[in-house]
């Protein structure tokens, strides 16, 4: 039991106890800190893959912009306990262990498909596949036309939301 | 250095947290959460591909992450404020109660 699987071990279960969290909580906003928590979780075991640029984005854009988004929503719409349904009594009786089984299944796929391959803890591997200098040189002349296309796509997300929300 | 921790951990952590993401999806009913039952999977989901772009040594899976967040960043902007459009004219954030276009 080597350091890495250690600590791949600890923040996954950070990351499942997380997601569990936001199924099980009743109020929207403890369902958002649960998700910011599986984000850091998330963004610790993208360090671990070697992958220092993704983490900084997760942490920048995802919990800090993307998750401060939905709290503020949250606070602002006032959104309290979440209500009872009146249908079905033993739906949750069968959906439960359906959503399970996808969740077996998709794991178990992944099992099969990664079969055979070990990959280097990221600090000490050879890190040219992965560093910064490469990515970006990578996303400024291969990739650069879906570059351009998010960033006009961002602007347009920014004036329909402008608009959506504007209080007439 | 020595022990690596194999590929296909990451997988079944990303399978285990997209799995969780749809049943949150399916068994919530205040649309917010649904949304963040949303980003939860494509959290699983970037997981996977920064697995893979580590296994195979490319670099078009982190390319692939990246503008995953970004498009994710848009349409949680967006998303959020279709959300408050609908409370100010429906004044309710359950998503059994914005039922005039069914059948």
């Amino acid at each position: 039991m080597s350091l890495p699987v250690i600590m791949f071990f600890v923040f996954a279960a950070i990351a499942v106890a997380g997601a569990i969290l936001l199924i099980a909580a009743r109020e929207p906003i403890h369902s958002a800190l649960a998700l910011i928590l599986v984000m850091v979780a998330l963004a610790a075991l993208y360090l671990l893959l070697g992958a220092e640029f993704i983490a900084a984005v997760q942490i920048i854009v995802y919990a800090g912009a993307v998750m401060v988004l939905f709290v503020f929503v949250i606070m602002l719409l006032n959104a309290g306990v979440e209500e009872r349904t009146n249908w079905s009594k033993i739906a949750p009786w069968v959906g439960y262990p359906l959503g399970a089984f996808l969740l077996l299944e998709l794991a178990h796929v992944g099992l099969r498909a990664g079969v055979g391959r070990t990959i280097a803890n990221g600090a000490g591997a050879s890190g040219t596949a992965a560093s910064t200098v490469e990515l970006s040189k990578s996303l400024f002349t291969t990739y650069l036309f879906p570059f351009e296309a998010t960033s006009i796509l961002i602007l347009i997300a920014i004036l329909g939301a402008m608009i959506l929300a504007k209080k007439e | 250095m020595l022990n690596a921790v194999p590929i296909s951990y990451y997988l079944v952590l990303s399978a285990i947290l997209f799995g969780l993401g749809v049943i949150a999806f399916v068994f919530k009913r205040n649309i917010i959460t649904i949304f963040m039952a949303i980003e939860l999977m494509l959290n699983a989901v970037n997981l996977a591909f920064v697995a893979f772009a580590r296994a195979w040594n490319a670099l078009d899976g982190l390319v692939f992450v990246f503008f995953v967040i970004v498009v994710a960043a848009a349409e949680a902007a967006v998303g959020l404020a279709i959300v408050i459009t609908i409370v100010h004219n429906r004044q309710t954030l359950n998503v059994e109660r914005v039922n005039v276009l069914k059948f």
